[in-house]
């Protein structure tokens, strides 16, 4: 397909996924980080006293942490007071497509996206988005209609403060660990979703549709709270590698579901993994936890991750509610010299919670892919079940694959089953594909494909089709 | 069709076939039997171009090309088919998008465009008749849970479908029963016309009960030592290996 039939293609079949993007001019934050930053980020964007307040002190408490070394990762040295905490919108921004690095521009191209949307993505000027308007139009109406909140977290603060002030940080409080203390201090914004009673949301929500997506990047911070028996679904994230100019993300998500509520988080993450040799990508450092709050409630997150220079990301579930359900499906690639350390925390309380694990890691080139688990069943957790998958693939001898499962049974009745495989992609299998005339990238495409298909299953169609396209190109010439 | 001359090959560096020749003409059926430990199966996977097959000495020609210089997807994508002794599984790739990429994969090669559905969908079912075989199990992964019976099933199946020039067969009667038997042999006889030809290594005779060779050849510490017609494999059920053991020792 050529790049004018992929414009076209995007524009007519696929609905639309452009950003939202105005250039608000404002100034940055002098580099470092202080109290004076905080009351600045804040006073910036005209928060209330109360937010300030949480936010000093959730400055103080990382003020006294340290950063954790305990996952099996080597992570470079961060300096803390040489990053700028509130980057305005006003990016550096290219004057052509020319400019951008032709590496990338071929990715994108791989990736079948359309050149408007390339130039944004790689920090191009563009004065205008074509069809923002009217699209964006209709999509909100839609979600009024159906009562749906669906806003910038700036926005939730001033127009729902109480429900901001409620459930903020009562998922994941501001001292749980180093890089969620110092999002409580410092985030920049994120989006706010609020599901009313009874309601199942009309439409998948995604982050291409809010304004100003592109500057929430740093520290962003997502909320999520599904009232009684609603529905959510929520897509996170882009397929394209995205180039940014800051290294360090400290991202916080908290979802919070009712009784009977279901919310069902997806993720596809594709930041700049670095070069060949390791050399720049970014930092991810998140933190994703959800509660199921209500009985027969329910948390399902899917996440497919490619990019990054290092990955440290656990999104789990406490089941609190009494019949409540976690789940957790992942797909991890790491190539060249990508480290991930990846997986889920399944945190039992109520009695008949169930919660199911599938972890897929695909390592490659001289990468090293970790899957960290916590299964936790409470004392009063009776008759929890929990069942965990964990598979490796390994492309070549030079990367590593690492399983820590970690249980932690207070309740006799809980049945706990974990299965684990780890394996070199097979020789015969790669023959196998080879002698029914498949080229060696077309069979590790095919059996990658069927190693991550139970979680794929999981993704919302078309973000599973654009999923399997971005492992290909992630794995391009992989094999050795 | 298919040239072997005076071919020499290890495996993991040691020698396996120490000299073999062998001409297969369009259209002919030619059996390779032998003792166990001989290179019959080596013979297969060094014609499809299996890594850690090491060709030292001699050439192959398929239709007028060196094989030997081809990738053995190439030579897959040439018209060189293997049916496998143990056919591989692959985990959550369905048999329907495996054949699908299988021969997509060889219209790309060609600059031809991908398989019409329909068309796919009438070649399957025919195919899927010719082994007996329900189309449920094009929704299974490749060969995962699939019986012994199955599995070779599926690689007739396969061969049907890719529409090859050389089919060849590695010992794709072991551990059948008469039934299954009886439906792969059926399939590769479906299969004969004049412009294909088949290698058939086995071990038993029975399969050529069968399926009628051309030729029989005899293969004994990596050469072929006799060759003749079907009596030959006859003769061999009768006697046993003993007697070209001891003809060769």
């Amino acid at each position: 397909m050529t790049r004018d039939e992929a414009i076209i293609k995007k524009h007519t079949e696929d609905g639309y996924k452009y950003g939202f993007t105005t250039d608000i001019d404002q100034e940055r934050a002098e580099i470092g980080l202080n109290e004076s930053t905080i009351r600045f980020i804040s006073d910036k964007k005209n928060e209330p006293e109360w937010l300030l307040d949480w936010r000093l002190k959730a400055y103080d408490i990382w003020k006294k942490m340290e950063n954790p070394d305990w996952a099996h990762l080597n992570i470079p040295v961060i300096d803390y007071q040489s990053i700028s905490y509130y980057a305005s919108s006003k990016k550096k921004k290219y004057k052509s497509i020319d400019e951008v690095d032709p590496e990338i521009l071929k990715t994108y191209e791989k990736l079948g996206i359309p050149l408007e949307e390339q130039k944004m993505l790689a920090g191009v000027a563009v004065d205008y988005v074509m069809d923002s308007d009217s699209v964006f139009t209709t999509f909100k109406e839609k979600l009024s209609e159906a009562g749906v909140i669906f806003c910038s977290i700036s926005e939730a603060v001033k127009e729902y403060p109480d429900l901001v002030k409620k459930y903020l940080g009562s998922v994941v409080p501001q001292r749980d660990n180093y890089f969620a203390a110092l999002n409580s201090a410092v985030f920049s914004d994120g989006s706010f979703i609020y599901i009313p009673k009874g309601v199942r949301c009309p439409m998948e929500l995604s982050t291409y549709f809010r304004i100003n997506a592109e500057n929430t990047g740093q520290f962003e911070r997502t909320l999520i709270i599904a009232d009684d028996k609603s529905y959510v679904s929520y897509l996170e994230g882009c397929t394209a590698p995205k180039r940014d100019e800051n290294q360090l993300h400290a991202a916080v998500v908290e979802l919070v579901a009712l009784e009977e509520a279901e919310i069902k988080y997806s993720t596809v993450q594709n930041w700049y993994p670095g070069d060949k040799d390791g050399k720049g990508g970014i930092y991810n450092f998140v933190t994703k936890r959800g509660i199921c709050e209500g009985n027969r409630s329910k948390i399902s997150w899917t996440q497919v991750e490619t990019g990054s220079a290092i990955t440290w990301k656990y999104p789990g579930c406490i089941l609190k509610g009494n019949n409540s359900i976690g789940e957790f499906y992942s797909v991890a690639v790491t190539n060249n010299k990508q480290q991930a350390d990846t997986g889920t925390k399944m945190l039992h309380l109520g009695s008949n919670t169930r919660s199911r694990i599938v972890s897929k890691g695909i390592s490659a080139g001289n990468s090293s892919n970790t899957y960290r688990g916590q299964v936790l069943i409470g004392p009063n957790a009776e008759n929890a079940y929990n069942f965990s998958q964990c598979d490796s693939m390994l492309m070549t001898d030079r990367c590593g694959a690492h399983t820590y499962p970690y249980l932690d049974i207070k309740n006799n009745s809980a049945q706990v089953e974990h299965e684990a495989t780890t394996s070199k992609i097979g020789e015969d299998m790669m023959f196998y594909c080879n002698q029914r005339g498949l080229s060696d990238e077309e069979a590790v495409n095919l059996i990658v494909n069927g190693f991550c298909k139970e979680v794929f299953n999981e993704l919302p169609m078309e973000f599973a089709v654009e999923a399997k396209k971005l492992l290909e190109v992630s794995l391009e010439g992989s094999v050795g | 069709m298919l040239e072997i001359k005076n071919l020499h090959a290890n495996v993991v560096s040691k020698p396996i076939l120490k000299g073999l020749n062998l001409n297969i003409a369009p259209g002919e059926v030619h059996a390779i039997m032998g003792p166990n430990g001989t290179g019959k199966s080596t013979l297969a996977s060094t014609l499809a171009g299996r890594n850690g097959y090491e060709v030292t000495k001699g050439d192959i020609v398929f239709e007028g090309e060196d094989l030997l210089d081809m990738e053995p997807d190439e030579r897959a994508r040439a018209g060189v088919f293997l049916a496998f002794q143990y056919p591989v599984e692959i985990p959550g790739v369905t048999t329907i998008n495996f054949m699908k990429s299988a021969i997509n994969a060889r219209r790309k090669a060609e600059g031809e465009a991908a398989i019409k559905a329909s068309e796919f969908m009438a070649e399957m079912k025919k195919n899927l008749e010719l082994v007996e075989i329900n189309q449920e199990f094009m929704k299974r992964s490749v060969n995962v849970g699939f019986s012994g019976g199955e599995k070779k099933r599926n690689e007739i199946f396969q061969m049907a479908m890719l529409n090859p020039k050389l089919c060849i067969l590695d010992e794709t009667d072991s551990g059948l029963d008469i039934d299954a038997l009886r439906v792969v042999s059926e399939g590769v006889n479906a299969m004969r016309s004049k412009e294909r030809s088949f290698l058939i290594i086995t071990h038993y005779q029975r399969l050529l009960d069968y399926i009628q060779p051309d030729f029989v050849h005899v293969m004994y510490n990596g050469k072929i030592v006799k060759s003749g017609d079907k009596s030959l494999a006859k003769k061999l059920e009768d006697k046993g290996y003993d007697w070209i053991k001891e003809a060769n020792a």
